[in-house]
């Protein structure tokens, strides 16, 4: 099956976007990465003192991956323009996942600095992917100053309950041309094949994958999640009825 | 000399180029995965070596974290 995906002028054929946040050890993301198929992980940057673990851009190379730096932890479009200009100069990509956080026990974005942000973003020549709200207006926005995608959330970030509303998700899908992303509150494997059923272009995930009891195992699942919810959006499902409708028929019934 | 790295003071020596630090701090200066801020604004990777770090400046030296 040829069923090419575009981002950013990029083509990929895997449509699963994989975080790299919150796994045990590194031997243990680089399982998750080769099971999940996946052609590009997300990164962060802190200061080298709090880092974890070096050895992080060994695995993502010896793995064939791009790297998508975020801007996790801003909260302000100053933050957050500074910030991906620093990810700019560590990984030399123009692309960056853009996250602009209103508060902290959501971690749901700021509306209003994130568009400013992405704005800031095109105008200085990145591929911006933000992660927004599931908010179509907002997405409409995103999309008209420049934005290569947009990453709406199905929940909050590690929540892990799957895709709340989704009717806005297909909502979003209508509202823009380009890329929807579907990113941040996937739980498990059907919320994965869910969001490619809703229309959505690609999936990013992280905790489903690095904070399941079986990560490796979750990644191939996820892998598989998105293939089938691709192929059953453009198999096109069946409409859903109030009463049963027999799929063997009545005719030459016997009289028994 | 005084200067503040990562929010924390340290004691750097005089006429230290910021390629000098981030060698000291993450083992080369190769900078794959790193970015220096230096007093809030970006300093490009090809400047390391040519800038002098001066007493008080305040430097953040960010390096590749798993993050989602």
């Amino acid at each position: 099956m040829d069923d090419r995906f575009e981002l950013g002028g990029v083509t990929f054929t895997s449509r699963l976007i994989l975080g790299t946040g919150g796994a045990h050890s590194l031997a243990a993301l680089e399982q998750a990465i080769r099971n999940s198929g996946t052609e590009m992980v997300t990164v962060a940057l802190r200061r080298v003192d709090a880092a974890g673990p070096s050895g992080l851009m060994e695995v993502l190379q010896r793995c064939g991956v791009r790297v998508l730096p975020n801007t996790a932890g801003c909260f302000t479009a100053t933050e957050a323009v500074k910030l991906a200009h620093l990810a700019r100069e560590a990984f030399e990509t123009d692309w960056i996942k853009l996250e602009v956080i209103g508060d902290d026990r959501t971690l749901l974005p700021d509306a209003v600095e994130l568009l400013a942000a992405a704005e800031q973003l095109v105008d200085d020549g990145f591929t911006v992917l933000p992660y927004t709200n599931d908010d179509p207006v907002l997405a409409r926005r995103l999309a008209d100053v420049g934005c290569a995608a947009v990453m709406p959330a199905g929940a909050p970030i590690g929540s892990g309950l799957g895709i709340n509303n989704p009717h806005h998700i297909q909502l979003i899908r209508q509202a823009v041309d380009i890329p929807v992303i579907l990113d941040a509150g996937i739980g498990t494997a059907s919320d994965a094949a869910l969001a490619m059923e809703l229309g959505c272009d690609a999936v990013l995930l992280a905790s489903a994958v690095t904070r399941a009891a079986d990560p490796a195992a979750m990644a191939t699942a996820m892998r598989h999640a998105v293939i089938a919810g691709r192929l059953a959006a453009g198999a096109g499902r069946i409409p859903r009825r109030h009463h049963a409708l027999p799929s063997t028929p009545d005719e030459g019934r016997p009289d028994l | 000399m005084v200067v503040t790295v990562n929010g924390r003071e340290r004691e750097v020596a005089a006429g230290s180029a910021v390629a000098d630090l981030v060698t000291e701090l993450v083992g080369s200066a190769d900078g794959r995965g790193v970015a220096v801020a230096l007093n809030g604004e970006v300093l490009p990777r090809s400047a390391w070596s040519t800038t002098q770090i001066n007493a008080g400046d305040r430097l953040e030296v960010l390096t590749a974290t798993q993050g989602g």
